[in-house]
Order: structure tokens, then sequence, then C-alpha cells
């Protein structure tokens, strides 16, 4: 059947520049430049380009340009190209759309309609350069109060909590969706920084964990790849996989391509089979079959590690999440709709779910209107893109953000959202060990350090400026925020004034 | 730890369920908050002997323009001897003529009636002579709980702390401003040399701590109520500064049924101080640790019990950390402390004359009255400096 659909890029060529080296075909894994001996030039199937830019950036003599290209049909507010040529695809293959990556679309993002508060006059701000600023935050259940004997010695029981240097942990993205490399970057990321990785539901390496296991959140998912005493014991925290921004309500799946031999050891399937994660867990159908899981796991690792348990932001998410805490989870981790997927149902992804934002300041307010805020903490995630993001999602109530997305960003993703293709060219989203190879695991991990050190100095900043030196006293204060162009009901739900109010 | 049954979850799932399902949309808060800055001053006599106002209304007269005449105010202790076993309930009527005042004044006792035993009660004597702007009805009650009921349950304090949020937010133009035993504070809009002429505070009473406050509020509006000191039973709070913290502070004090009506800094630092100290019983040492906590450089530099204790206090009170400047003297019948934000971007002075220790903004306030002093220092940030009633003073 010949495609009705127009390649959705463009390569132009510097012909006067272009040596024939040969360096775009080799970059390209999915074929978009073919050196044609008979004439010496190189050929472009742009049917081909996923618009990554690899090869545009590695050109050694710069000669290539890749662009979207124009959208040719007739101006269309309802049927936009995107909307003519997903139908289109639909129509040849049959299939679901999958796509990679958070979603796209213009739902409104919050961070950007929330500004942030600054010291004048009546209260000094804080110089990060010349004072302490503190980013240091605890994860874990905190009890309501202490009890202290007259020796100074606590009584109180205290639950496992784990110190991080900045409130920013990488979230969840398993070994078999990235690559050895990028997860080992990711882990060698974490560790030097002071911060955690997160396993994803793929496993932990053996090789990995005794080196790495301290650094690790260690993920629980619906197909419980990977899981084995040694697994969780060897790590920082647990988390249970309930759900993930990007696709609520889905279970995933890594198809048998992605499947190496060490994949499969790692997840503990046979090699090339299908790793398939149900929709649910099929033993979790009620909030009391949750506490089960989570205290058996507690159980199996001695009530040492913190028990996380993450949702994607739904409906409901603040009633779930109140839920949650009391079957006894120690941290609550919200996943928002912008969360980024290797592969998901383009449907689910640009259809399901809440911005992180609302369901942020919802979990918050409800738990503190239960009264249960301290037992647990909370990490929002899906959608954050920058320092700011970040201080403003503690002020609305975090105790720390997962950064997911940015974190790929920082090691080469363009975004290009082929990651279910397996064919990452930036050797981050790939089993393929051509392109895994590509990604250096020192250079990869040192530009994840730098960004998260470049975010700290800018959080310190930000904090200063409100006349603030230590992130708790930020944590749920939201006179420090106020909203810009929103209706009433979103700065209800955010529990913001307007600016000027 | 164990296990939770199905059944307690399934009913917590139940609970949740019908939260959901009552709730409609929360609106926002668009309340302002008072800004202000100040000068603060306090002195105990350390045997109990009780001295009158005279000595603090010459001293934070002193600090005249540290105020702008929009609030200024006493707290005293040991004044109601006679009276010492009742809380006593200083209250202000407010509202636009005294018709409003006395219908206030009406609701409000109604309610104690039903809620309380009533020793006695009169208008606090003041001087109409002084010119102080727009003065409310101020009366006091002392009183003993008549519990009745669930209400059996509660010690005598949380039964008038619930009682007090009770009145501040349900009665209209009543507002009950200092609720402890033989203990009163006396506030109003004026200098706060003005608000002790009005009380006469330099005749009327003896006490043996006396704490002062002089304000300036950024804002114009001048309400007898937002004065300075905040009691809460017989902790009271003066304050100089802002606090960066608030809406977190505030936030976390409410999961603990405190209602924070006044939305000041100070009562927050109010009912920080009464969660901790009263309801939760933490010495004031460890109190001052979490409201101005050395910085992690520091404790992670300390000797393993003491590194292990406060990084604790850290992490379960993170929420209580007061950021931004402040100053505040905190007092109770048998202590009067002094403490400063983490960084001291407020200024605090100590000093020490025989048994009489002095707390002030400036040196000079406490030299005026006391020219010769055994000690003077300026306290490091965070380092509380605690005056206690000898056992002298306790008897």
């Amino acid at each position: 059947m010949r495609s009705y659909l127009f390649p959705e890029f463009q390569v132009f060529r510097d012909e006067s520049k272009c040596n024939q080296c040969r360096g775009c075909e080799r970059q390209c894994a999915f074929g978009t430049h073919i050196y044609d001996p008979a004439t010496d030039r190189m050929q472009t199937d742009e049917t081909k380009c996923s618009g990554c830019q690899r090869c545009a950036i590695f050109c050694p003599r710069n000669a290539l340009v890749v662009r979207p290209t124009p959208p040719y049909y007739r101006p269309n507010e309802a049927w936009t190209r995107e909307k003519i040529d997903d139908l289109k695809k639909q129509a040849e293959t049959g299939g679901v759309l999958l796509s990679g990556c958070g979603s796209d679309k213009p739902f409104r993002i919050y961070w950007d309609n929330i500004v942030l508060n600054a010291s004048q006059v009546t209260n000094p701000s804080i110089d990060p350069l010349r004072e302490p600023m503190e980013l240091r935050t605890f994860l874990g259940r905190k009890p309501d109060l202490l009890e202290i004997d007259d020796c100074g010695e606590i009584c109180t029981e205290l639950g496992p909590n784990i110190t991080v240097e900045a409130p920013m942990l990488f979230s969840a993205m398993s070994y078999g969706a990235i690559s050895y490399q990028a997860f080992n970057s990711l882990a060698m990321a974490a560790r030097e920084f002071g911060t955690l990785f997160n396993t994803g539901e793929g496993g932990l390496p053996r090789e990995m964990r005794e080196e790495f296991g301290r650094y690790a959140t260690v993920q629980v998912a619906s197909g419980r790849f990977g899981i084995d005493a040694e697994y969780l014991n060897c790590a920082r925290a647990i988390e249970i996989k309930v759900g993930q921004g990007a696709k609520p309500g889905i279970g995933g799946h890594l198809p048998a391509e992605k499947v190496s031999s060490k994949v499969a050891a790692t997840r503990m399937i046979p090699e090339g089979t299908d790793a398939i994660s149900p929709a649910p867990h099929h033993d979790i159908y009620s909030i009391e079959d949750l506490s089960m899981l989570i205290y058996a796991l507690k159980e199996a690792t001695n009530y040492e590690l913190p028990v996380s348990v993450k949702v994607a932001a739904v409906h409901n998410v603040a009633a779930i999440a109140s839920g949650i805490v009391r079957a006894g989870a120690d941290i609550v981790a919200i996943d928002g709709m912008r969360g980024g997927t290797g592969a998901a149902p383009k449907a689910i992804r640009d259809n399901v779910g809440i911005p992180i934002e609302l369901a942020l300041s919802a979990v918050d307010r409800r738990l503190r209107e239960e009264g249960v805020r301290n037992r647990c903490t909370i990490i929002a995630g899906g959608g954050i893109r920058c320092s700011s993001d970040v201080i403003k999602a503690i002020a609305l109530g975090a105790d720390a953000v997962y950064i997911g997305t940015a974190a790929l960003i920082a090691m080469g993703c363009t975004l290009c959202q082929k990651c279910y293709t397996g064919k990452c060219n930036w050797g981050i989203c790939t089993q393929d060990p051509r392109l895994a190879g590509r990604l250096d695991t020192r250079i990869a991990s040192q530009r994840l350090v730098n960004l998260l050190t470049a975010w700290s100095f800018e959080i310190k900043e930000m904090l200063g400026g409100m006349g603030i030196n230590a992130i708790e006293s930020l944590r749920g204060n939201r006179d420090h925020l106020r909203g810009v162009g929103l209706y009433e009901w979103e700065l209800d739900v955010l529990a913001l004034k307007g600016a000027g109010e | 730890m164990g296990f939770l049954t199905g059944s307690t979850l399934a009913c917590l799932a139940d609970s949740c369920f019908e939260a959901m399902m009552k709730e409609g949309r929360v609106r926002r808060e668009i309340r302002e908050k008072e800004i202000s800055s100040c000068s603060i001053f306090g002195a105990m006599n350390r045997d109990g002997e009780r001295f009158t106002g005279e000595g603090i209304t010459r001293a934070i007269a002193n600090m005249h323009v540290r105020g702008n005449g929009l609030g200024g105010g006493f707290a005293a202790y040991g004044i109601y001897p006679q009276y010492q076993d009742y809380y006593a309930l200083h209250m202000m009527f407010t509202g636009g003529n005294r018709q409003v005042k006395r219908e206030a004044k009406d609701k409000f006792e109604a309610f104690l009636c039903a809620n309380f035993d009533l020793v006695y009660d009169e208008e606090i004597p003041h001087d109409d002579e002084v010119r102080v702007m727009d003065p409310p009805l101020i009366w006091r009650y002392f009183v003993a709980p008549n519990k009745k009921g669930d209400e059996a349950r509660l010690s005598d304090d949380d039964y008038v702390v619930g009682k007090s949020m009770w009145v501040n937010t349900q009665i209209e133009n009543a507002c009950v401003f200092s609720s402890g035993k033989n203990m009163g504070i006396f506030k109003g809009v004026g200098f706060p040399e003005e608000i002790s002429e009005y009380f006469m505070l330099d005749r009327l009473y003896r006490g043996h701590i006396w704490t002062a406050h002089g304000r300036f509020p950024t804002n114009s509006q001048a309400w007898w109520g937002g004065a300075h000191p905040f009691g809460l039973l017989d902790w009271t709070v003066v304050h100089n500064g802002e606090i960066s913290s608030y809406g977190t502070n505030r936030r976390y004090l409410e999961m603990y049924g405190y209602k924070c009506t006044l939305f000041t800094d100070t009562e927050v630092i109010t009912y920080a101080v009464d969660l901790l100290m009263r309801r939760q019983k933490l010495p004031i040492e460890l109190v001052s640790k979490v409201l101005s906590p050395p910085v992690w450089k520091s404790i992670d530099r300390m000797d393993g019990k003491s590194r292990k204790l406060l990084t604790a206090l850290r992490m379960v009170y993170a929420p209580l950390l007061l950021n931004g400047p402040f100053t505040i003297i905190v007092a109770n019948q048998r202590e009067m402390i002094g403490l400063t934000d983490r960084i001291r971007l407020r200024p605090l002075t100590a000093a020490t004359r025989g048994e009489m220790l002095y707390l002030s903004s400036e040196e000079a306030s406490i030299r005026l009255i006391s020219p010769d002093l055994d000690q003077v220092w300026t306290p490091n940030g965070g380092e509380p400096v605690v005056g206690e009633l000898s056992e002298r003073g306790c008897q």
C-alpha cells in the first residue's frame, strides 16, 4: 500500500560543505542518509527521518540542516496536520498509534502562570554566596512529635528517612527501556551529586548492586520484573509503581527486540520475549491489598527502607493519596500528565490524567486537612523542566521532585518521540550495542551532575531572594507564589492569590 | 508495626470516599498578612520579686522611633495573686459604636456562662484622659473551666485553648487576647508609653516578668487586637521581624488545630511555642533549636549524639523552622526567653544586674533604667537567652 504521508522532516545538505565522509549515514539508525557510490554523493530518504538532529550536530562540516516540513495541507484548525497524518497512519496500519516522551499538547502549563516573591525592605533578601543556603531534604515518614528523655536521647521511634542534598531525584527509567549506559550514567550522577536514581521496573543488574544500590530507589511494578531479596535490600528506597503520568491506567510493553540477554537476566525473564507489565497489579485490586504489599516489602527489608507508592495524577488523586498514606506508604509520588515514557499509546498519553501542578496542590491540601501530611513525603514529577519549576513545586507542597525528561535531555535526548522504535541515535533509549555505545557514561553522568548543580545554584538564588535560607521553609508556602492569567477556579485549586491580591 | 487488617482499611477507604464526595471547591484565602517591625523589651526578676511597669515603660519609650504609634503592648506576670488559680481572660469588644460592642459582650458572656464558672469580672481600669485611638471595650473575667460531656476528658489548658479559638473565630467583634493565670496582656493602638499610661501600668500592677512591644506596621490598618504581645494561656510572645516561612509554619500548625485568625507572624510563633513546649513538652533549649536550628554544616561537625539529636529535630520539625529575620521574647510564669533567627538578622541585647535579667532591641534602653550592669552581651543567632525563676522565686 502506498503511504499517503508526507515526510515529517526535511533534510538540507549543503553540497559545497559535504565531503561525503558518510558520518551522517553511520549516525542515523533510521536509514535517512545513504551513500550512492555511483555519483559519490549522499542521498536522503526523508521519510525515515525522526528529526533527532544527531546527524546535524555530529556533521563535522556543519553541512546538514534538519527541520520540520511546512504543513502542506490547506490550513484547518480542526483538522490539523497532526490529526490528518495520524488518521492516515491508522488507515494504513490498522494499529494503535504509539509515541514516546511526554505529551506535547498545549495543555496549560501552570508553572508558567505562577510567579515567585522576593524580599523588599521589610525583610532582607539573603545572598547565597555569602550566607548558608540549605537544600538538604529528608524523604520518608516523620512522627508527629519527638520525645526526648532527660539525657537528650530520642525515645520516639523514627521511621527510615533518606537524606538527599537537593530536593531533586531522577525518576524511574528502567534498564531495558533505556540503555545500560544511560542507566549507569543516572546511577553515577546520583552517587556523585548525593541524590537517588530510580531503577524503574526493569530490575537492577547484579554487578551494579554493591556500587550503586545505596543510591537507588528500586521499583516494584505490576510485571514484578527483576525482584529478589537482594534487589530490595541493596536499595535505599522501594517504590511500588501503580501508575505513570504518561499512561495512567495502562501497563507497559517492552518488545522482545529490546530484551537482550543482559536485559533478560536483569528482568529474570527469557531472552527475546516480550516483557509485559499488566495494567493493574494483579494482587492489588483495592487499598487494603496495597497495604499488604507495602507491609510485605517492609517485612522483606526489616522496616529499614521507606516505601513509596507512585501514582499517576488522575481526577481523584487527593483521595487516593490519602488512602495510600493510611495504607502505610512513607512516600507518595505523583506523576503528572506531562510525564515522559518510552512508549505509550498516543491517545492515552495526550488525553488521560491531570497536570501535576493541580494534582500536587490538591494532594498537599487534602493530606493537611486530614492531619497526615507529616506521615509521608510527597514527590512530584511529570513536567519539571527547570529550577523555577522545582521551586514552585516545593511551594505548592512537594518535598522533592522527580526529573526524568530533563535528565534525558541533559544526556542528549532531543524529544524526537521515537523511543519506542529502539533506534535512539543518541544511545539513550536503545539496546543496540552500536547505538548504546555512543553514550559515554563519564560524559553523560557529568552532564547530569552539572544540570543538578546548576539548578541547585538557581534554587538557592531564588530562595535567598525570598528571604529564606532553608528549603523546608518554602514547603507548602504558597504565600510566596502568585498566579497570573489564571481563572478563579484554578487559583482555588492551587490555593494561590492572584498577582496583586 | 504489623499488618493492618483489611476491614480497618476498608473503613478508612470508606471515610476517604465520604470526604471526597462531600467536598466542594475550597475557596482560596486572600487575606493579607500583616507586616511589621518593632522594638521589644523584657525584664525579669529571677527571685520572683515583683515590680511596677514604670521602668519598662521608660525603657520601651526610649525606643520610640522604632515604632510608629500603630501598636504597643505589655505582658505582665504575677499581677493577679488574689486570683492565681483562675484563668484571667482579657477581652476586647470592638465595633463602630458602644451598642455593637455591648452586643459582642452580651454574646460572649452568654457563651462564657455556658462553659465556665465566673469568679469575678470587671472593666479593665483605664485613664480616659490619655488620648488613644478608638479604644474598644476592654474587660477581664476570672474563670474556672466548666467542662461537660466529651470535653471532660480535656485538660483545663486544652479546654481553654479550644474555647478561646472558638470565641476568636465565631463571635464577631469579640477577641480573647490574654488567657493565662496570674498574668495579663495590655495592648492597643498607640505608642507603648501611651498604652502604659492608658492602662496605668506604672501604678496598678506589680509583676516579676514584664515584656513590652512598640510596633511599626507597614500597613495603616490599626486594630487593637493586632498589637503585641500575643498570648495563649500564660505564654506570651513579643516579636520583631517578618517570618518568610509563615505559610509553611501556619499550614503545619493548622494540622494541630491552631486557627491562625490574625494573620500575623507573632500569632504563629505563639502557637508554635505552645505546641512544642506545652503540648509536646520539649525543653526550651531544644525548642530554640527547632525555631532557629544550626546550619547543616555545623550539625555535621557535631559529635555523634548531638548530631543525631539535632538532625532528628530538624527533620521532624522542619515545618516549624522560623525563617527570615526575627527576635522574639517568649515568656511564661517561670521563664523569659530571648531568641533571634539563625543568622541573626534582627537585634537582641541581653544584660543582667543582680537577679534582674533584661532583654532589649537596644542596649541604651537597658542602660536607661539600670545604668550599672553585671553583664551585657549580644547573643549569637539561634542561641537562646533563658531566664528561669530561682527556687526562691518559685516559692
